[in-house]
């Protein structure tokens, strides 16, 4: 070796002491990177300039990687399409049997709400764009859960859109580059989602810990849970909206309830990037700036909600009388009520 | 020293190809692959270098690219910055100070050796994990992890077999 035959050839260092001091180093340096790191503070600029190059770096390997399993997965439901035709035939007869009541209520109940919506004068929120991506990669230890999707930024993606699948709640994006966003999922250690039990109302906050049921934690209201009920997010702090669906819940071995999500039972590698910002996006604001709002109406006091006071009263009370909506006295124009529509297809870019 | 025995180790052969091997097998078994409903292990590939470089010979390059190993694992895995570095680094110093007992030893006691270096690793990870995120990582899927990459212990047998001759001096 050059090195060896030249002046420094005869340079005695004790290798064991400078690796152990190489180490020391090295430890440094790592201690600093851990003390600096901010991955989970939802703020832009902690997602660093080395952390977007690697995903849009690994976006094309890790999507190359990826696609023979995708064919395989691709080619084997071919097959198994092919092969179990008539029992899917049969199981999909019956199951569209039970969603035609279901869609029969769902109009019903959707003609109630819009007459509700009507007479309230409640304004509806107004549907949230999306976008869908691809998986390339998924990373799934007990220190970090997080996905890499293939759409970033030029699709109007930012740090912290909630991301879904087409069963629920997946997680939400910490890092955008260009073309790629990086998904914390809801079973990382360090996520934290605002969910609240769909029967009661009751709060909880979801917190992930690398295994694949997150906890449960501060769990409000008496007996606020039961087994089974359904979690949903309360969009509590403007992270995610309100209702998003997130899991069933269950009680863990270390008795603690924990939430099963139905994230996932759908495929690995769609998921839905709802590009929501805050409630802010969801109202109009050229509406509301515009609209005049309803004049207000008082009650007339000559006169009854019953109808026509007669002139000469009884001294005996009169029988209570059951009053129909039909029946009130119009106090305001009647609003229109809108037809029922069927319900909308989900607005995800296709 | 005479360097009759010496044969200095080429730096790319006998950690940028394994570093390399790394870095391609993470990626590949982080493909969103599910099997009958089951994802793909995810074993931590770095552990077999920490354990054969620190066995082969004490070097100043090694603990630099096992950090590089680890600061890649931390950012293709996205997890905190340093985390996976640190505890490799933290493996990587209990089997050169356990260096002189773990030589000459049977390849199943080596496997147990091997085994327990990558518990150390683990158990430094859900230590600084558990500092940074202020919250106790799952003990079941530690254990799982723990379990795929204990299993890799022939990959690193045949690291330290290829290169634990190459310079007689630390032998």
């Amino acid at each position: 070796m050059v090195f060896r035959e030249g002046p420094l050839g005869d340079l005695k260092v004790p290798l064991t002491w400078t690796a152990a001091v190489a180490l020391i180093v090295a430890a440094v340096i790592a201690v600093a990177f851990l003390l600096a790191d901010r991955r989970e503070t939802l703020q832009d600029h902690a997602y660093g300039v080395t952390r977007q190059t690697v995903d849009v770096v690994a976006k094309p390997v890790s999507g190359a990687i990826a696609a023979p399993g995708r064919w395989t997965g691709l080619g084997v439901d071919f097959f198994r399409g092919y092969l179990f035709t008539a029992s899917e035939n049969r199981r999909l007869k019956a199951e569209l049997s039970e969603m035609r009541q279901w869609r029969d209520r769902a109009l019903a109940l959707q003609d109630t709400n819009d007459r509700y919506k009507a007479l309230l004068g409640l304004r509806t929120d107004p549907p949230i764009p999306m976008a869908s991506a691809r998986v390339v990669s998924d990373s799934r230890g007990p220190f970090a859960n997080t996905r890499l999707a293939d759409v970033g930024s030029e699709k109007g993606v930012v740090v912290g859109n909630p991301v879904l699948n087409e069963r629920g709640l997946v997680g939400r994006v910490v890092g955008v580059s260009t073309t790629t966003s990086r998904v914390l999922l809801l079973t990382d250690i360090a996520s934290r989602t605002p969910v609240m039990i769909d029967r009661t109302n009751a709060r909880a906050i979801l917190t992930g810990d690398g295994g694949p049921n997150p906890k449960l934690e501060y769990l409000r209201g008496v007996d606020p849970i039961q087994q089974g009920d359904r979690v949903v997010t309360s969009g509590d702090g403007g992270v995610v909206p309100r209702g998003l669906p997130v899991g069933a819940a269950v009680k863990g071995l270390d008795g603690r309830w924990r939430v099963v999500l139905f994230a996932d039972d759908a495929a690995i590698d769609f998921v839905r990037i709802l590009l929501f910002k805050d409630f802010a996006q969801l109202a109009d604001e050229k509406q509301l700036l515009t609209r005049s709002l309803p004049p207000v109406t008082t009650e007339d006091p000559q006169a009854s909600i019953l109808g026509p006071v007669p002139a000469a009263r009884t001294g005996a009370p009169s029988k209570p009388v059951a009053i129909r909506p039909a029946d009130a006295p119009q106090t305001s124009p009647k609003p229109t009520l809108p037809k029922p529509v069927p319900p909308p297809a989900p607005e995800a870019a296709r | 020293m005479s360097l009759g025995g010496a044969r200095p180790l080429n730096p790319f052969r006998w950690l940028g190809g394994p570093l390399l091997a790394c870095v391609i097998a993470t990626m590949l078994f982080s493909a969103p692959i599910r099997v009958w409903g089951l994802h793909l292990p995810e074993p931590v590939f770095a552990v077999v270098p920490a354990f054969a470089w620190a066995l082969i010979r004490p070097s100043i390059l090694a603990p630099f690219a096992i950090l590089l190993l680890g600061l890649f694992l931390d950012l293709f895995w996205g997890g905190p910055t340093g985390l996976w570095g640190l505890s490799l680094l933290v493996a990587y110093a209990t089997v050169l100070a356990a260096r002189n007992m773990m030589t000459g030893q049977s390849r199943a006691m080596m496997w147990v050796w091997f085994a327990g270096v990558t518990a150390v690793a683990m158990a430094a990870g859900f230590l600084f994990s558990m500092l940074d995120s202020l919250a106790t990582p799952s003990l079941i899927g530690v254990f799982w992890q723990f379990l795929a990459t204990a299993l890799l212990f022939p990959f690193a047998h045949r690291l330290v077999d290829r290169f634990d001759d190459a310079d007689v001096r630390f032998r």
